[in-house]
């Protein structure tokens, strides 16, 4: 990699060696979130009511449980890398660096195969 | 030498500026994102897990997010869920019009002063009337 010239710079893809990537999957994520998201609300604002058994039998259908699926990964992401930045901003110290390094590797990564599995539950496990 | 970093001029710090509707758009992100992320996917995953998991885990995840039917601390909590779900969709709409916002800046337009004051102000416009209008629509109908 070069040594601060613009030409290396670019082939070991910044300080991060991870060039845009970061920048880039959270606009990407941002542009999924909208549609997934503008999907769910207006789609629950439209439920006839409320009811374990409704709401149940609307995720259980296969664009909303594909859908669900879909926002389980992708909001997850996001969140993942919006509360990083964030923590990269405000957490200084080492301990709570490496404490901040924990939570966004390992907790997004839990709660959305939490979420994931869910999903399947209901989609495959009749009513 | 601790005489002359004493004497040193400090960086004027946030309090020192005029609020400027950029900048509290700038941090209104930073905050709805953080509350979406934490209390949204969180209440997020509760709801698909009560769904999930049966009629009884939905029934608590109900009665302790909107109805209150069991009394005691449900009481409280579900007039703070109420708060807390129309404050979630207020921070989803806001999010989301700033984050607009931003893929907009980000292809390098809306960067004359005016003109960003302009659509910072109305992403908060946006996101106010978009939560009158989802919650009336749900409630109302």
């Amino acid at each position: 990699m070069g040594n601060g010239t613009s030409i290396g710079r670019v082939r070991g893809l910044g300080s991060s060696h991870h060039g845009t990537h970061h920048w880039l999957t959270s606009r990407l994520t941002a542009v999924g979130n909208l549609v997934l998201i503008t999907f769910l609300i207006a789609s629950l604002a439209l439920l006839p009511d409320y009811s374990y058994a409704t709401v149940r039998g609307w995720v259980a259908r296969p664009l909303p449980s594909i859908a669900m699926i879909l926002i389980m990964i992708n909001t997850f992401t996001h969140a993942r890398m919006g509360v990083q930045v964030m923590l990269e901003d405000y957490v200084h110290e080492e301990g709570g660096k490496i404490a901040a390094w924990l939570l966004v590797n390992i907790v997004p990564f839990a709660a959305a195969a939490f979420g994931i599995l869910s999903v399947l539950r209901i989609a495959l496990g009749g009513a | 030498m601790a005489q002359t970093r004493k004497a040193r001029p400090i960086s004027p710090h946030l309090q020192i500026w005029r609020w400027g509707p950029a900048m509290l758009v700038s941090i209104l992100h930073r905050i709805t994102g953080n509350g979406l992320a934490f209390g949204g996917l969180g209440l997020l995953l509760w709801w698909i897990g009560a769904l999930a998991s049966g009629p009884e885990a939905y029934q608590t995840f109900l009665d302790w997010v909107w109805l209150g039917t069991g009394g005691g601390l449900q009481t409280v909590t579900s007039v703070l869920g109420k708060i807390v779900l129309v404050g979630l969709t207020w921070a989803f709409f806001q999010h989301a019009a700033s984050g607009i916002r931003h893929l907009i800046l980000d292809i390098g337009a809306g960067y004359e002063l005016n003109t960003n004051a302009r659509w910072s102000s109305l992403t908060i416009v946006i996101s106010i009337l978009l939560t009158i209008a989802f919650w009336a629509f749900v409630l109302l109908r």
